[in-house]
């Protein structure tokens, strides 16, 4: 039970615009395992981005069950998703989102102070995140005094800095070069090698290839759910 | 907790240092509004001061009752060319004779006259006064002496300043003989320089000082006489008017200050028995003082309903730059939202942005307003320097008063209009959809 990194279970999502019912969701179902390292892919308009918000906690499912460490979430109030989000889930996103008015220390400590850790250890901490990451020469440049591919492992950096359940990458090479794309790729390897739980949304087939498990979504439901051979 | 929100308050000062011009002109429209405030309430107190010392310097504990000529002359009195009015020696008798809890009541009689040195002439008010005089109006002397109890009925007298400059321009006056009318008085003393008092309340002429001249009140009625003639007019014959006063006013003073308006009214009551007509007039400085202090508080309800106004306008470009900076923001707020920012979080740093622009705002009006003395004074020293008569008297008088109470009051305002126009534009960050505000571009 406790090897469950999350479950969910005949997920729904209906949306109503203009007056017509779009089903982003239709019944998806999957669970992974702590320490997995999983791939989400899909064509545009296959649920892909209506998943990854109910998976991050942005959205609730207007049906079904998300079981995050035995606890659904599908149904909690705002405030309690927003917890969530802060302590549970690490998010990585396509355009790095870092803060442009802080330095990368202070980036990745963005998690812990809605948390309410704001001490020396919380700064200690954001430190050795931001030296696994590479970036130990860089703790005090701005976002704009770095290359795409140091921003984004920032972001890495930020999103384990709350020790999350799984870490939620949207894209997350998308804005990067080829080069760049593979030492990320390196990075997120080394962290599920480390223990991590990496969920990915991408459309490359290169990216996904270094998942574990790629899950394919068509029309709001699982198109296929296999384990890639290495 | 306290760690937590200092921690919003440094996120909110360094987020609006990243847009340093906007956020300070945003906060210049509380800078204005909160030194405004301070700037008209500290001149506002300063005229009002400057009102009050002169009320107090009647005296709080007197009763001035002052002769003055009634307002219609029967048939009789417009035919005859010497009018005869005013207070009575009898009357201070009465009063004194009569009314309780009084310590002191001084007579005076002050009419218009001319003094002469050789072919120097001064035209001077002549005072019939008793040695309590000095004191009740807090005259001081220059040299010489002052009049004493034992220059009653004596040909000596004191002469102010003015008069003394005019008389003896190179010499020392005293012990020198000059003419009072047809006779010869010595000059025993001379009054310091002392600042005319303001009209006050239409019930107190202004009374100039420096062109006094001194005698006892007995040497006066023995010498002078009550009747005052003039002449009037010019053309054929003499026509000459006179009054016959006896006494021109009786400051009554009474032992304690919660005696004073019971014995000014005792005071009209008695009065009133021995006049037919109104040729006298009771002032209490208490009361005018208590006047003044209506006008005074009116006056600052005033100056608070205009400073509430300029800090309302203040608060608006404030509500205005920080809806816009919301927009701006979407993204940001989209992100925290995502990195675990509850709806209070988001809510908690605009607020304290929208605080911490109007309080710096305000704190820096509140120093600027702080600085009115000093800058009051240097404007007034370019001013004179460039064309010495270009200020009215009443401006090099003035002196600003801070109150504490604008100060806090400003200060108080400036917090709240960032409280108030803060938690709209906050509340609108807070409930923006996190998907749709990480979409945001």
């Amino acid at each position: 039970m406790d090897n469950f990194a999350f479950r969910v279970q005949d997920l729904h999502r209906t949306y109503y615009m203009k007056g017509e019912t779009v089903h982003a969701l239709r019944g998806v179902s999957f669970d992974v395992f702590s320490g997995e390292y999983i791939a989400i892919m899909g064509p545009s308009g296959s649920g892909k981005s209506t998943l990854l918000n109910v998976l991050g906690c942005l959205d609730r499912p207007t049906q079904g069950r998300y079981l995050l460490a035995g606890q659904d979430v599908a149904q909690i109030d705002d405030y309690q998703l927003s917890r969530i989000r802060g302590r549970r889930i690490g998010f990585v996103f396509q355009s790095y989102n870092l803060l442009q008015q802080l330095n990368v220390v202070e980036n990745i400590k963005v998690p812990l102070q809605y948390q309410g850790l704001i001490g020396k250890d919380a700064t200690k901490r954001c430190s050795e995140l931001a030296e696994l990451v590479g970036l130990g020469s860089r703790l005090f440049h701005r976002p704009t005094e770095l290359s795409g591919g140091q921003q984004q492992r920032v972001a890495i950096a930020r999103s384990l800095v709350n020790d999350p359940y799984f870490v939620l990458a949207d894209e997350a090479t998308g804005n990067l070069d080829s080069k760049t794309t593979e030492e990320v790729l390196d990075l997120f390897q080394t962290l599920n090698e480390a223990g991590k739980t990496i969920v990915m949304i991408t459309h490359e087939d290169e990216v996904a290839a270094r998942a574990k498990r790629v899950i394919r979504l068509r029309d709001g439901e699982v198109e296929s759910d296999v384990i890639n051979n290495p | 907790m306290f760690a937590k929100f200092l921690q919003t308050v440094y996120l909110g000062i360094k987020s609006l240092l990243v847009q340093k011009l906007r956020a300070g002109l945003a906060a210049l429209g509380i800078f204005i509004g909160t030194s405004t405030v301070i700037w008209l309430v500290a001149m506002g107190e300063g005229v009002s001061y400057r009102a009050q010392q002169q009320i107090l310097e009647l005296g709080a504990k007197n009763v001035i009752v002052r002769t003055k000529q009634p307002n219609e002359g029967s048939e009789e009195d417009a035919n005859s060319r010497v009018k005869t009015y005013g207070l009575l020696r009898a009357d201070y008798r009465r009063i004194v004779e009569n009314i309780p809890n009084i310590r002191r009541a001084i007579p005076m009689r002050e009419l218009r006259y001319e003094l002469r040195l050789d072919d120097r002439t001064v035209d001077t008010k002549l005072v019939g006064c008793t040695e309590d005089y000095l004191t009740l109006n807090r005259l001081e002397i220059a040299r010489g002496r002052w009049l004493s109890s034992r220059d009653r009925g004596k040909k000596v007298i004191v002469l102010a300043s003015d008069t003394a400059k005019r008389l003896f321009p190179y010499e020392n006056p005293i012990g020198r003989a000059i003419w009072v009318g047809s006779e010869f008085y010595t000059v025993i003393g001379q009054t310091k320089d002392r600042t005319a008092s303001a009209a006050i309340g239409g019930s107190l002429d202004s009374r100039e000082y420096n062109l006094d001249a001194y005698i006892s009140i007995k040497t006066l009625r023995q010498r002078v006489g009550d009747m005052v003639m003039k002449r009037v007019g010019g053309g054929q014959g003499f026509n000459f008017v006179g009054e016959d006063v006896e006494l021109s006013q009786i400051t009554v003073e009474v032992n304690l200050i919660e005696q004073v308006d019971e014995t000014a009214q005792i005071i009209e009551t008695l009065l009133k028995k021995y006049h037919q007509e109104e040729d006298y007039a009771v002032v209490v400085p208490r009361e005018l003082l208590r006047q003044a202090e209506r006008t005074r508080t009116m006056f600052n309800v005033l100056l608070v309903i205009i400073a509430g106004i300029s800090l309302l306008v203040g608060g608006i470009g404030i509500m205005n730059i920080m809806l816009a900076t919301v927009t701006e923001r979407t993204r940001e707020i989209g992100v925290r939202r995502a990195l675990g920012a509850a709806r209070s979080d988001i809510i908690g740093q605009f607020l304290a942005e929208t605080v911490v622009l109007t309080a710096s705002g305000g704190l820096a009006g509140v120093l600027f307003g702080l600085s009115v003395g000093p800058i009051f004074r240097l404007t007034k020293l370019a001013i004179t320097a460039i064309s010495p008569d270009a200020l009215p008297p009443i401006v090099h008088s003035l002196e600003p008063r801070i109150a504490l109470w604008s100060v806090l009051l400003s200060l108080g305002i400036s917090l709240g209009v960032g409280v108030l126009f803060g938690v709209y534009p906050a509340r609108k960050a807070a409930y923006l959809d996190p998907i749709e505000a990480l979409r945001h571009e």
